[in-house]
């Protein structure tokens, strides 16, 4: 191989003035995180109202939570990022349109929003499956109990979804993360897109991207641990997983 | 709304974005997620079979390649792969290997870990009774593999195989990254030469849109017609 390793690199200077390479990474790593959160936090509210929408007994929120879900699926989240990033502006009133293009830090906030919305149909569907995995019975007994719907669903079936669903929650926590790097498309510099202006500036593809790779493995470990700690500290007595 | 707008270029371009990039979109597909079941099936095998080393090795690969964005795992291959191709030719300098056949290898290579989990978890969905049988009738491991795992396992999963073929459509659009001229691409590259984003980039969306409707609708049907069998 006649590549020139320079592991060195990440203490040398950045020629944006902004410290050395590492603090480049570091800062896009931060980005990262950033949105993901945000667009967690999007993805469980979103996704939350839309679930139960659809395993309500009205037809109507049935059908707005299917056609929900369909419509955030069956796009790629990057085509997704192009309607809200280039689209939306465009097709909204003339001075909302122009409120929107000149947003400061529009990349992050479309990032957030979009990936957010794409990731809400999978937490709806996973909602709707924790849902549909209770005993029937069990929002019975809260009918005959006389606790109404929204009662029904805060106090009885919420608490105990929630719980079943958490591992496959887990995983849909780590694909918003790694759905950040799409933003990247949008000029978005979070881990990938400064890995790869630093391979630009500096020529060293497999120290940037070598370095990127290790710190997406760090947040994942990181969460994995974090999320079995929150699954035992909320395990439901009596399931396989429980106390 | 949609009175400054130019829907005529779509029409104009319709060869172009078809011809050149849903041929690549469908290619890329199509290929990868044959060649991802193929390693997908063997790292499978090699988890489920026995030898801890093996199974090490196939375990951390998948959690490896499933804790990475794809969009990082595409500028990984993209870098790498003109290396591996010079020590594996034993060539002077790093080769250079085309745009499609490096977004090949990385949709294999990427795919192949997911690939894997769905297969694993068909041919743990097999009855024990069925490979001790095979072993009473004296089949190699490999016949009870080709003749009576394999062929189950595959048609259990199928719909779940067909639907992470989907996404796999979906995902190819990421090798805009490298300015590849698949579907999304081509729409991209009309869209800034002629200033029509808004109409190019709502036909993509559309585009995309119609298509994985229509093959989840079919996985959905088939989910029906292999719960009866079962």
């Amino acid at each position: 191989m006649n590549y020139h390793w320079n592991w060195g690199i990440f203490f040398e200077p950045n020629p944006m003035g902004t410290g050395t390479y590492l603090d480049m990474l570091l800062s896009g790593l931060v980005l990262t995180l950033k949105t993901g959160a945000l667009a967690w936090i999007i993805a469980l509210i979103m996704g939350s109202i839309v679930g139960v929408m659809r395993t309500l007994p009205t037809k109507g929120a049935n059908w707005f939570g299917f056609a929900y879900v369909e419509f955030f699926r069956n796009m790629p989240l990057l085509v997704q990022l192009f309607l809200w990033f280039f689209v939306l502006p465009e097709v909204l009133p003339r001075s909302a349109g122009l409120w929107l293009k000149q947003l400061p830090n529009a990349p992050f906030w479309t990032a957030a929003i979009g990936i957010g919305f794409f990731m809400s149909a999978r937490v709806a569907v996973q909602l709707q499956a924790g849902i549909g995995s209770l005993p029937r019975g069990q929002k019975m007994a809260a009918t005959a109990l006389g606790l109404t719907t929204l009662q029904a669903y805060r106090y009885i079936l919420l608490p105990m979804a929630f719980r079943i669903i958490l591992p496959p929650l887990t995983s849909e926590f780590l694909n918003t993360i790694k759905n950040t790097a799409v933003a990247i498309t949008i000029g978005l510099l979070e881990l990938t897109g400064q890995a790869r202006s630093m391979q630009e500036f500096s020529f060293q593809v497999f120290e940037a991207f070598t370095a990127a790779t290790l710190l997406y493995l760090l947040v994942n470990a990181v969460v994995v641990t974090a999320m079995r700690f929150l699954e035992r500290y909320v395990a439901i007595p009596g399931y396989i997983t429980g106390k | 709304m949609f009175s400054n707008f130019d829907f005529g270029v779509i029409i104009r371009t319709l060869p172009y974005l078809f011809y050149e990039g849903m041929t690549f979109t469908l290619m890329l597909t199509g290929l990868a997620a044959l060649g991802g079941l193929v390693f997908g099936t063997a790292i499978a095998l090699m988890r489920l079979s026995g030898y801890k080393v093996l199974g090490r090795i196939a375990g951390v690969y998948v959690d490896f390649m499933r804790s990475l964005p794809l969009v990082l795992v595409i500028f990984w291959f993209y870098f790498l792969v003109p290396y591996i191709g010079q020590w594996v030719t034993g060539a002077s300098r790093p080769i250079s290997v085309g745009a499609f056949a490096s977004s090949l290898i990385t949709f294999i290579m990427f795919e192949a870990a997911y690939f894997s989990e769905i297969m694993r978890a068909g041919i743990q969905s097999i009855s024990r009774g069925q490979p001790a049988a095979a072993n009473a009738l004296g089949l190699t491991y490999a016949q009870t593999m080709r003749y009576v795992v394999l062929p189950q396992a595959f048609r259990n999963m199928l719909p779940v195989l067909i639907t992470q073929t989907i996404v796999l459509f979906q995902d190819t659009s990421l090798v805009y990254v490298l300015s590849i001229t698949d579907f999304l691409g081509a729409a991209s590259k009309v869209a800034q030469r002629d200033g029509r984003l808004v109409e190019m980039y709502l036909f993509a969306a559309i585009v995309y849109f119609t298509i994985s409707c229509v093959a989840s609708f079919g996985v959905r049907r088939l989910q029906a017609r292999i719960a009866i069998i079962r």
